[in-house]
């Protein structure tokens, strides 16, 4: 059976480019960075040398990357590692309605810590207005992190407009850019934010390798107390060869990200337009403009995510719902629901994501399939014949 | 083929449930569930002295909740209202051999939609 893979915000298949790269660090490279011989000495060079690729992508320095075990792990470095440190300053810290539950959790511990934490809500559109932001900061408030990009909508929000705002105020900047990264350009030198996350698997690295970019000067109470890895910013000796995927990564994405987004982005339009032109009743979750060019929220009216999703999957075409069962009910997208999105079409929102290696083949059949799943869940709603008929 | 969480049973009443649609002039008709939280279900009864002849269903839900809709109309047909006002939403969940626990509720929307359709047969054939 033909599978189609459209749930690259999930996660990205690796690069063969680099699963070359690490091949050798899975056998005579075994080497421990720490170590002065020469085991040690050839793989803290390439160690190195990805922090460099890494930080000629972003722009930053290479000292002001630091790995970590994952983009959720980045998060929690920023947050918590300001509040500890700030945390007498302070108590109070700004962040958004619609974070990854890697700060949205975060912030939930630091508030049982006596912290206060602002979620600031969005607009209908998904996106974060710098203004609610602006009227948030209070003269107790620490640090503001919002996201470069939503991973379930890809609403890309005002990052550079808050980071001045937060800089005018004498606050620190966080942008969790996990989902923006080698979607859209970031440029670290003009970017007003102090610390910026990413992660190696959203790039066509592995799984289990992140990074947290944190400018000069500034100090972070530590994670993971341990060694003196990382400065003494992350203990414990480094994932080789999580750190090595993510320089490959991040090389390819430095030559190659222009055009690869522009195809992206014509498949995805192509989509977009083909399930307008085709199918009734949808409805798009997000800002139409101001997303990233692989991503597209839809609600099929009358019809519930997961057996869309199902009967998706069992056509071999992957892509996500944002609804999760717990028990008594099926709860919508908590980002859709801040969105102000109706409880009805957020129970039939799937989450397209496309990525490298997508066709138009693959979207000419997908497209095919969801027009055919959707008539035969509707067919089975009474949504959609309570609707019919009142028309 | 796998369907993730869910029995082949499971996968088989979601993928071609039984007894889609509506009848006409229904004996009795059920609605249970509430869309906003991601289910709901209506349910048609032919009653012909005192057995349940004939069902049919539209579910809004999961694929657990469709499932069940489905192997609930093949339950009670051929059944006394008594018989079918006694099934259990454990009965339905054995009958697809099993529910992951989460999806539980949807099969008990299955055995409230039976009650509910029974009840509105009884009101429209009072005595
Ligand atoms: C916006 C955002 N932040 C953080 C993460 C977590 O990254 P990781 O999977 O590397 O922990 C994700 C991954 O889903 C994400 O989309
Ligand atoms: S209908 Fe509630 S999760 Fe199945």
């Amino acid at each position: 059976m033909r599978q189609v893979y459209l749930d690259h915000n999930a996660t990205t298949p690796v690069h063969p480019e680099v699963k070359k790269a690490v091949a050798p660090f899975l056998a005579e490279q075994f080497g421990n960075p720490s170590s002065i011989h020469w085991a040690g000495r050839e793989v803290r060079r390439e160690v190195e040398d990805a922090r460099q690729e890494i930080a000629a992508f972003f722009g930053c320095q290479p000292l002001e990357v630091v790995f970590t075990s994952s983009g959720t792990e980045s998060d929690n470095l920023a947050i918590k590692g300001v509040a500890y440190r700030k945390g007498n300053a302070g108590k109070h810290i700004v962040t958004t309605a619609v974070e990854h539950p890697a700060i949205m959790n975060t912030g939930k511990f630091l508030e049982a810590q006596g912290f206060r934490v602002t979620y600031v809500p969005v607009n209908r559109q998904g996106i974060v207005e710098a203004d609610t932001v602006r009227k948030a900061i209070t003269k107790d408030t620490v640090l503001v992190s919002v996201m470069h990009a939503n991973n379930e909508t890809g609403c890309i929000m005002p990052v550079a407009e808050i980071g001045r705002i937060a800089r005018e105020a004498g606050v620190l900047m966080h942008t969790d850019a996990v989902q923006a990264t080698g979607k859209i350009p970031i440029d670290w030198k003009t970017l007003p934010v102090d610390m910026l996350t990413f992660s190696g698997h959203k790039v066509n690295g592995l799984k289990g390798a992140g990074g947290l970019i944190v400018r000069k000067g500034i100090e972070l109470e530590s994670v993971i107390h341990g060694g003196h890895q990382e400065r003494g910013r992350r203990g414990g000796t480094e994932n080789v060869v999580g750190i090595v995927a993510m320089g490959k990564a991040f090389s390819l994405l430095r030559q190659g990200m222009p055009e690869e987004v522009r195809e992206t982005r014509r498949l995805r339009d192509k989509f977009e337009k083909a399930l307008f032109d085709r199918i009734p009743e949808i409805v798009l979750n997000g800002h139409p403009t101001d997303r990233l060019p692989n991503t597209v929220n839809l609600s099929f009216r009358f019809v519930e995510g997961e057996a869309l999703l199902l009967n998706l999957d069992m056509m071999g075409i992957a892509c996500s719902s944002g609804s999760a069962c717990t028990s008594g009910s099926v709860e919508a997208s908590p980002i859709l629901l801040a969105m102000g999105a109706d409880p009805v079409d957020a129970q039939g929102a799937l989450r397209f994501s496309l990525g490298r290696g997508n066709t138009d083949a693959d979207i000419d059949y997908v497209v095919d399939a969801i027009e055919a799943v959707v008539d035969k869940l509707r067919a089975m709603s009474p949504l959609f014949h309570r609707e019919a008929k009142a028309r | 083929m796998a369907g993730g969480p869910y029995t082949a049973k499971v996968m088989d009443h979601f993928m071609n449930p039984r007894n889609v649609g509506e009848i006409e002039n229904a004996d009795g008709v059920g609605e249970v569930g509430n869309p906003a939280c991601g289910d709901m279900m209506r349910l048609y009864l032919k009653v012909e002295e005192g057995k349940i002849v004939d069902a049919k269903f539209r579910t809004f839900g999961c694929g657990a909740a469709i499932a069940s809709s489905s192997m609930l109309t093949e339950m009670i047909k051929g059944k006394t209202l008594e018989e079918a006002r006694a099934i259990t939403n454990q009965q339905v969940a054995e009958a697809l051999d099993g529910l992951p626990p989460v999806k539980i509720h949807c099969s008990v929307m299955a055995e409230q939609a039976v009650k509910a359709a029974l009840d509105d047969y009884v009101k429209k054939n009072p005595g």
